[in-house]
């Protein structure tokens, strides 16, 4: 016999989002879901950002990577608590995974938690895991094709950060035409063109959580 | 490779779905995909087969049917269908007007039905 079902097959994980998004909104935590390439900088990034701004924030990071924990021992080494997932050769995070996270965790009094997910310019883009927004990370050593080739990942992603600048001169990466294409996408995504080793253009990232972290407690 | 999450969800449904009908030999599964939901027919093939061999739901067939992106254009409120390779961009073949047009179909991503005894 035939039994009609008409059930979202992704309803498990966007349940489990759902339920993330609500206790984040309760204990007002800003919660960004990270995502790029592996090797475009995200731990620099997040390094340099936990440092610079540890006197103003307390910060959370999960990082999610299909082995190793060394990147929670990088992030770590800054202060912040730090929490690794290993996902055993999964290409993302899921919701249930940063739920199982959260509950080893001590986010009271936190005001950011970064969601550090899997190097992939794929699979990320299709789970939420609770966030307010997804931040999109691409280096100038990529190429300024890769909005154009990787088109979800930027379409759902509130922020572009262009990695790496300082790599420009050596490069040919033309941040007009990255930024061009990632607004094709998405008329409203915020471009902060960075340099994590350098602190080149980190400044406007910073004044962007900054206002974020207001627009969560308010 | 997110079809193999796709699989799982997948698997955790229809076995609820049997226990609650009370069947236990799953013939086939209808799934509904929309344009937009980026998901290769092929691949979710696979992960199903691969997470169903040597149980009793190995062999029961997939049937996927793609809904194609149908939108309302922002400016001109004209209803179309992007062409193939400006599925992103959506240029209205009217007004000529692109992105931010309220999308009708296209998102979907669901379990049909099962055919099952």
């Amino acid at each position: 016999m035939e039994i009609p079902v008409i059930r979202n097959i992704l309803e498990a994980n966007d349940r489990i989002s759902e339920q993330l998004r609500n206790m984040f909104r309760q204990m007002h935590i800003l919660t960004l879901n990270l995502m790029s390439s592996p090797g475009s900088g995200k731990t620099t990034l997040l390094e340099r950002t936990l440092t610079d701004l540890k006197e103003e924030f307390t910060m959370a990071v999960i990082e999610g990577d299909v082995m190793t924990s060394n990147d929670a021992k990088r992030v770590a080494a800054t202060g912040a608590q730090a929490l690794q997932i290993n996902t055993d050769g999964g290409c993302h995070l899921d919701s249930s995974m940063v739920l199982q996270a959260c509950n080893q965790m001590q986010l009271d009094d936190t005001d950011i938690l970064f969601v550090e997910n899997v190097g992939n310019l794929v699979c990320p883009a299709e789970f939420e895991v609770g966030e307010d927004y997804k931040v999109t990370i691409l280096s100038v050593t990529e190429g300024d094709d890769k909005p154009e080739k990787y088109p979800l990942m930027f379409a759902e992603s509130k922020v572009m950060i262009l990695n790496k600048i300082d790599l420009l001169p050596y490069v040919d990466f033309s941040l007009e035409r990255a930024t061009r294409f990632a607004s094709q996408l998405n008329k409203d995504i915020k471009v902060f063109p960075v340099s994590a080793r350098t602190g080149e253009g980190m400044d406007a990232w910073y004044e962007w959580l900054r206002q974020e972290v207001a627009t969560k407690k308010a | 490779m997110h079809e193999l999450s796709i699989a799982e969800g997948l698997l955790d449904i229809i076995k609820e779905e049997m226990a609650k009908n009370n069947v236990t030999k799953l013939l086939s599964i209808k799934i509904v995909h929309g344009q937009m939901a980026s998901v290769v027919p092929e691949a979710l093939d696979m992960a199903f087969k691969a997470l169903t061999v040597d149980t009793p739901m190995e062999g029961v067939r997939l049937e996927m049917e793609e809904i194609p992106t149908r939108v309302r254009c922002c400016q001109c409120k004209l209803e179309f269908s992007p062409v193939e390779d400006d599925i992103y961009l959506m240029t209205c073949p009217q007004c000529g007007a692109e992105l931010g047009h309220e999308i009708l179909s296209g998102k979907e991503l669901y379990i049909e039905s099962i055919e099952a005894e």
